[in-house]
Order: C-alpha cells, then structure tokens, then sequence
C-alpha cells in the first residue's frame, strides 16, 4: 500500500516492516483430568505494520490465543513469537510498554469516568503528565467522547465503551495495535467509525493492526487477512486474492413470485457442487466449487426467476474454503396451509417497559402468523432482550399488552407457556448433566412421560444429530453441539411457538447457516419463530422484522420493505445493514417508516 | 523519566483507581464501611454472653418473713424477672411452656427447718437446653440466696450456713460485661473481612470484568500490581480497626490498657496475613461467588467461631484446639483480649505476633508465587 508522509520516524521503521512474526508457533492447554486442547498448531505468521491485518476464523479456530501470545498474556508450548523485534516470551514488559491491546471485554472499569478511565491507563503506560493535554484532546475528539468525560464508563452505550476501550489502548501512541474482536455485538454504526478511526491511525502514524474478528463482511476492509480455522492458518493474503479465486463461482438467483426466497436457498443448499446458498438482499447467493458449466440447469423456472453472476465477497471465499461437511438438515416440502397462515399467534400492543426511570422498551407494536418468522433486530442495549421476556411473560409488562397464542399472558402464564418453546441467551441447561438426562429432565418438566417422553427423545437424538454424544456432559460438548442441544429442548414438548434470543452470537458462520436452515424447516411446518440477532444480514433469513434501536422501533416490515427504504442510483441494491445506518442517522424521514401494514 | 518515577506513576494511578472503585461501588461500601458499624452495634448492644432479667417462677409454699425475704431477694436481683406462683406444678407447666428459663422451689418448712436445724434446702431448676446458660442462670441464683443469708447475717439473725462459703472474684472483666470482651475481637472480624472477603471479590471481579486481562498487558509489575492491591486494603483495614478502638472506648466504654500503638502494630500483622489469604483465594479462583465461598469458609467463620472471639477454645475439644493454630484470627483475638484488658503483656503478646508475622510471609509468599502477569 502507499504510505503518506509519518510524523513519527519511530523504532518501527519502515511502515511496512514486520511487526509481529510467529514461528512454528503451538499452544496446548492442558487441564488436570482433562485431555489438552491444541489451540494453535505450528503456526508460521507475519504482520507487517502500516496496516490493517485481519484475523478470520470461526469461534474456537484460536484467534484470542494467537493475539494473547502476542501480548505476552500467554506462553507458547514451542515456537516462538516476536513482536516489534522483542520476545514475547522473555521481553514481555517491553512489548507491553510498546504496543496498545483491547481485550474483547474493553477492559474498562465501569465505576470510573472516561477521563479517569483514561488517566489510569495513562499512568501505567507512564505517559508523562505534559504529554497528556495534547493526546487525550485528540483521543477524545477522535472518538467523539470528548463530550463526555466526565460520565461513568459503565454508563456509556456499548458503541461508546468500545471506543473509549480503543482510546485507552492508543494513549500511548502505541507501535502495534491488537484488537480482539473489537467489533463484537456493537452497532453497525458504531462498527463504521471503530473501522474509520483504525485506518486513520494507520494512515497518520502508520502503526501495525492485528485485529480479530468473526464478522466476515469486516475481512474486506483489511490490507491483508488470515484465515485461521481450528488452530490452523488455511489462507493468508489480501482480501482481493480471496476474492480473485471465487471469480465466476458466485451467482444470485432470484426466487419465482409466489415461492419464498428461503425456499429457494433450501433447494439450492442441497444441490451438489454449491459449496454455500445464503439470503442476500431477497436473492440466493450460491457459492460453486467449481465455475459451473450452466449455473440455470440447476433450478426450474417455476423456483427461480432469474440468475446473475455477481462479484465474489471475502464471505463466498470464506465458505468455500472451510472444509465443508454435509449439513444434516433437509428442508421439507412446503405445507400447503394457506388458510391457517392468517391466524395471528403472537400479538403486542403499545409494548412498554420502565426501569426507575429508564426507559427500555418505548411502545413497541406488531403482529406474527403462524409458521412465520419474526426478527427482532438491533445491537447490543436496544431492549430487544426485555421485549422478548415480557414476550415470555418472564417480566411484567409496565404497559401494552401481549396475547401468545391467544391468550393474555398476564392472566394465564402458565397455560400459554405450554405453548412455547425457548432457548435463551446463554446456555441454560444442566453443564454436569448428560445430553441424554438433559433431555428427560426438560422433557419431563414440560409434562411428557412414558411412550411420548421416549417418543420426543428419539426425535431431538436424530434431529439434531446427537445420539452419538447422548451420554457426553453437557457442559463439554463443542459450541455447535451445546446449541443444538439446548434448541432440542426447547423443541422437546412440539410448541407452537418458539422464541430465541440470540442463537447465533458466537456461533461461527457455518453453525450459524446450519441453524437457518432449520429454523427455516420448523417453520414450514407450521412452527412460529421469533427470534432476536444482532447480525443484520440474517435480518433476510425473517418473513417479518422489527428493527430497534435504544428502546424504540425503528422500522418495521419485509425485508424487501427495510431495504427499498433507502434504495438509490447510488445503492441499487442496499442491504439490510444499509438501511439500519440510515435509518439510526435519522437519514430516513420518519413518516416513510413502514408499519407492516398496520394503522 | 527514569524507572523510579514511573513506577510512581503506575503505582500512583492503580491505587488511586482502586480507591475510587470502592467508593463508587455500593456492595465495596457495604463490606468495608457499612458491615463494620453493623457489627460493632451488634456487639456493643445486641449480641451479650451474660443474660439479664431471666424469667424464672418462684414456688413459696412457705409464707414466713424468712421465705418474703428471698422471694424479695431475687425479684431485686437485676438478673431476674420472677413470678411468684403457688403450685410446683404450675411451675411445671410454665418451665415447660418456655415462659421461663427455670423456677426457684421454697417448700412449706423451709423457716422451720432454718430455725430447728440451721440450714434448709432450696431447689432450683434450670431449662438446660442451653448449657452455658442454665450454668449462669444457676450461679446467678446462687448469688442471690447468698446474698440473702448476708443481709441476714449482718443483721445477726443467724450464723453462716456452715461449710464453705463461696467467694467468687472476676477478674480482668470486672463489670463481667460481654462487651468488653466482643469488641476488641471484633476487630479481629472487620479485618477478615475486609482483607480476606473484600480482597478476594474485587480481584475476582476484575477477572469476571476482563479488566484484569486489559491491566496485564500493560507495563505494570507483577510486584507493582500486588502493592497496588495490599495498599488500599491495608489503609481501609487499619480503618475499620481504629473505628472499632473509638467505638469501643467512647460509646461502649470498652478499656484499653494496653499500648494503642503496640495495638497498631500488632493488628498489621494480622491484616498482612488476612490480605495474604485474600491473594492466594484471588489466585485460586476467578469467580467472584466462588471467591465469596472460599474467603467465608477459609476466613470468615474460623474468624468467628474458631478464635476465641465467641467461644472460649481451652473449653472445646483437643481437635478444635490443635486446628485453631493455623487460623491467624486466633492469634489476633488473643493479642487484641490481652491488649485491651490486661495490659502490654510480653509473654502473651511475643509469641502470637510471631505466628501471625509467619503467617503473613507465608501467604503473601504464596500469592506472590501463584499470581503472574499471565493468563494461566
């Protein structure tokens, strides 16, 4: 890349020195009793600094251990890590006092103030007391936290605290910067102008980023990106080169009037040589594993309405990379219940909910039908959490009203809750329980028994394709497993109605098309969903959704409806992402806000 | 900048946020602020060893002035609360209705066997549920009717009971009030649980926060990260230990006879050695309920019933005894007992200030091996 002119000729030297060099680099963590885990296998790296170098991988691939070791948080088993030319083995302090590091948490501490936040780090990064006007002015502003000084980091929004965590690690003008998923659960604003401020850094002072993430979309914004799976780099290289191998592999297909795009998608899947079927802006994307000879012949006419060759993205490249196993998951024919689709089943009106005197959920209003799915939309802190407990009736409602399935859940918790099925946030089923006894006790709670129980049981072991591990403890399955099996659970009693709250954050991108797709064959039969996710592209994978943001809707409707908001010359095909930013940058006049259909 | 101004930089910033952290934070205040006062009024007023006004049935079959004359004696006594009932089977039904904690029988010839013999029995009965207790209920009545053949004694009706009279003298503890006692032990349980229990959360907190991982990776030292926590603990221990003193000297009028900084420079050493265990535990674990449980069982409880605060240790079992000997608290309530009513006794005093001062090193020794500016 090109380098304007530095300020700093710093220790670093050339913008496009290596920064950060790993050789046959491995970590094993090893408990008492329990068999090691290889995080990292030998892996051989190089960062150079003036730029951003992105660290790819799905959950568990080793992107913390990596940026730990880095910062001498962590030992290598064998092999070595140098960064900025010093051991981090053995010269852990000096690189500490070189280079600015943001945990995935921030690392703030939410009784101080910015300033007071800031002024602790300055201290122990002894930046001297003179130094300190000139930095932090241009920190703050930045940032844009320069208005708020004085408030209590633990009061700042989470696009706030992300920020103020990236100002703390950069106090000291560091040579390298480490981000550990820094984006994570943040808002897609707030991701912008986290990405705005990391590139300006490196154009002015042209340090070296490392940074962590598992948002793909992100990998095309780095100067190079490495792709880490299961401990092992895959690919390294810049985005463009990913992107080069996939050129004339990637189609959209647009799904035939009358037939659902996710329709469409589950056909796709399943067809040989695609290596990867997403919703993308109301189109499939297909992914081949080769430059298909006819990509038409696939698909009938009667699915599918027309078909484009489109530019690969680093995501496609990603898929295709990954070594692929069959997804287990089918999808059904459609049921043709027509007339059942009408019936209304979940229902909320003027939805409010009040802390002291904080506002949480501002009036919130909609409508889901049977076998439909229902997305609430928003970053972290919006209240998409406290609407779907006071949709659960796990909390009082301040205001409104909510009828599941018919009933008044203030009236009859316990007959509607028999209706539905829930998986919550965190994993909530017995860690020191077995698959197998996790699923009777539920399933016992839930008021199956005998034949019925064993019935159920049978059905979630082939399911969701746990019989192999039903006697394994909950608590050490892998990640996928933990969430299939807690979605077994809440499938146990055949609900109507199923609620998720959040079930793919944290899950790598293949677990989390897994889970689309079944949640897309739950719904054909007739199953509703409603689910909340902070990820905006699977906003495409709803029939319906609710975009929130602090508290209060934002828009409401179709997909299609969310993006045509703010389609232009400029953007002819927008995506949902796109229009969350300007429909929170108040972009969009109000009045064009759709209401799905509603007065 | 050379090395020793910024590591009074570091230092400086990491004590002066830990300050503000536990003024802001309500459950810090409640450990290190709120519990103290609660605890010392607790002791000061609730909690005493010594009942007063015990409820007790006084049978009188006699009516004779000698028989009115011990009626009057206990009701006179501030130990006692009595009814006078006519029947031992009414006496019976309150003992075991719990209405009272005994009864006191005088029978029909108790003035005519006084005068024929010269002695006449007196029984009491005592609900002995509580051992302690009806031992005390026993001895107070014992007062009482001794008192009662005193008074008649100076009056020159009659001559001593015969045998052996009992003359009971308390010393040290001469008001024998439980408080005098409680209070300075209590210091002993404020330090627990601000070094210990306070110590041991937040460092857990800073683990569950990630915000220990963000201090890691800075330029501070490990020894620089232990000072910075042992110091802002150490001052609020020292705190709640002077708090205590002052509580106890002007609102509960507990003497101190022993020197006040022979008193400060004992109780360090047993708030070194609190904030050692705190360490270690910190080490341990990196959940704050786990934390929570470890500093209570490992420091709060033995702190309490293993060190002589509550209980006297020469009366319990040899297993209980040998066990005591590795909890610093019982060094610490003997030093404090010593100091506040005895006096500046070396031969107490020496050797428990050597164990606690063992005590310290070990476990600072420990924290200072098992904490490290890494992640495992």
């Amino acid at each position: 890349m090109d380098s304007p002119d530095r300020h700093h000729s710093g220790q670093s030297g050339s913008p496009n020195a290596i920064v950060l060099k790993a050789e046959r680099l491995v970590k094993v963590f090893g408990q008492k009793g329990k068999t090691p885990v290889t995080a990292l296998h030998e892996i051989s790296l190089e960062v150079a600094g003036g730029g951003v170098t992105g660290l790819v991988g799905p959950d568990g691939a080793g992107k913390t251990t990596l940026l730990r070791l880095a910062a001498g948080l962590l030992l290598p088993s064998s092999g070595s890590i140098s960064v900025l030319g010093l051991d981090a083995t053995r010269q852990a302090i000096a690189i500490q006092s070189r280079v600015g590091y943001m945990p995935q948490q921030f690392g703030l501490y939410q009784e101080l103030s910015v300033r007071e936040n800031l002024d602790l780090y300055a201290d122990l990064q002894g930046v001297p007391a003179l130094q300190r006007p000139e930095r932090y002015e241009k920190l703050l502003h930045m940032t844009g936290l320069a208005e708020f000084t004085g408030r209590r980091a633990g009061q700042l929004s989470g696009g706030m605290k992300q920020k103020l965590g990236l100002a703390c690690s950069l106090i000291k003008a560091p040579q390298m910067l480490l981000l550990d998923e820094p984006t994570v659960g943040v808002d897609p604003v707030s991701r912008r102008e986290l990405w705005d401020i990391v590139n300006q850094l490196v154009r002015d002072e042209g340090i070296g980023v490392l940074m962590s993430t598992s948002y793909l979309d992100e990998a095309d914004r780095c100067d190079r990106v490495v792709v880490l799976h299961e401990g092992r780099i895959l690919a390294q290289g810049e985005p463009k080169f990913f992107r080069e191998t996939l050129r004339g592999r990637v189609f959209t297909f647009a799904p035939a009037p009358g037939r659902g795009a996710r329709f469409l998608q589950g056909k796709l899947s399943g067809t040989a040589g695609v290596v990867d079927a997403t919703i993308r802006s109301g189109r499939v994307r297909c992914v081949f594993d080769a430059v298909p000879s006819s990509p038409d012949g696939l698909v009938s006419c009667e699915d599918c309405l027309d078909i484009k060759a489109v530019e690969p993205n680093f995501e496609d490249a990603f898929m295709a990379m990954l070594p692929h196993q069959e997804l287990p998951v089918t999808p059904r024919a459609l049921h043709a219940e027509e007339g059942a689709e009408q019936e209304i089943t979940v229902q909320a009106r003027g939805l409010k909910k009040v802390f002291g005197d904080f506002e949480a959920v501002k009036g919130i209003s909609f409508e889901v039908a049977r076998g439909k799915i229902f997305g609430l939309l928003g970053p972290n802190g919006a209240g998409k959490t406290t609407t779907f407990r006071m949709l659960c009736g796990l909390t009082g409602v301040s205001d409104g009203e909510v009828l599941v399935a018919g009933k008044d859940l203030r009236r009859s918790r316990a007959r509607a809750r028999q209706r539905l099925g829930y998986m919550a946030q965190i994993f909530s089923l017995y860690r020191q329980l077995s698959v197998l006894a996790n699923l009777e006790f539920f399933g016992r709670a839930y008021g199956l028994h005998g034949r019925k129980l064993a019935e159920r049981i049978d059905w979630a072991l082939d399911e969701f394709d746990l019989r192999t591990r039903q006697d394994v403890q909950a608590g050490d399955l892998p990640g996928g497993y933990r969430q299939r099996l807690a979605m077994a659970v809440a499938l146990l009693h055949e609900p109507a109605i199923l609620f998720l709250d959040e079930p793919t954050s944290g899950a790598d991108p293949l677990a989390r098309r897994e889970f689309w797709l079944r949640i897309n064959g739950f719904s054909q039969q007739g199953v509703t969903v409603v689910v909340t996710t902070h990820f905006m592209e699977e906003a495409e994978y709803c029939d319906t959704l609710l975009i929130m943001s602090r508290g209060a809707e934002l828009a409401q409707g179709t997909p299609e409806e969310i993006r045509n908001l703010v389609r232009s010359h400029a953007n002819p095909e927008p995506t949902v992402e796109d229009a969350f930013i300007a429909l929170a940058e108040g972009e969009i006049p109000g009045q064009l806000i759709p209401n799905g259909g509603r007065p | 900048m050379t090395t020793a101004e910024a590591t009074r930089m570091r230092l400086r910033g990491f004590v002066r946020k830990e300050f503000l952290q536990i003024l802001r934070d309500p459950s810090s205040i409640l450990l290190a602020i709120v519990m103290p006062v609660v605890l010392l009024f607790l002791f000061g007023y609730g909690v005493t060893l010594n009942p007063t006004r015990v409820p007790i049935a006084v049978v009188a079959a006699d009516h004779s002035d000698f028989a009115d004359d011990l009626v009057a004696r206990f009701a006179l006594s501030p130990y006692f609360d009595p009814v006078v009932v006519s029947s031992p089977q009414r006496a019976q039904r309150l003992l075991d209705d719990g209405e009272v904690d005994g009864f006191v029988q005088i029978r029909e010839n108790f003035s005519s066997d006084l005068l024929r013999q010269g002695y006449s029995p007196v029984q009491i009965i005592v609900n002995g549920v509580d051992a302690n207790r009806a031992r005390l209920i026993q001895g107070y009545a014992r007062g009482a009717i001794q008192r009662w053949s005193a008074v008649r004694q100076s009056r020159g009706e009659q001559p001593a009971t015969g045998g052996v009279r009992l003359q009971a003298h308390i010393r040290f503890n001469e008001a024998n009030e439980s408080r005098n006692f409680l209070v300075p032990g209590l210091i002993a349980l404020i330090m627990t649980l601000i070094g210990t229990l306070l110590t041991a959360l937040v460092i857990a907190r800073e683990w569950e926060r990630g915000t220990m991982e963000a201090i890691l990776v800075t330029p501070l030292r490990l020894h620089e990260l232990l000072l910075g926590k042992i110091f802002p603990y150490y001052v609020l221990g020292m705190l709640g230990m002077l708090f205590a003193v002052a509580g106890g000297r002007w609102i509960f009028h507990v003497p101190l006879r022993g020197s006040l900084v022979l008193l400060v420079l004992l109780s360090s050493l047993f708030l070194l050695a609190s904030l050692g265990l705190g360490l270690v535990i910190s080490a341990a674990t990196r959940v704050q309920f786990i934390a929570a449980q470890i500093s209570i069982v490992a420091g709060f409880l033995p702190a309490f019933f293993l060190s002589g605060l509550l209980f006297d240790l020469e009366s319990t079992p040899w297993v209980i005894q040998v066990v005591s000997h590795v909890i610093p608290a019982r060094y610490f309530v003997e030093i404090s007992h010593t100091l506040f009513l005895a006096g500046n006794i070396g031969s107490v005093l020496w050797p428990a200030s050597l164990a606690l001062a063992l005590m310290a090193l070990v476990f600072l020794g420990v924290a200072r091996r098992k904490l490290s500016k890494r992640l495992e």
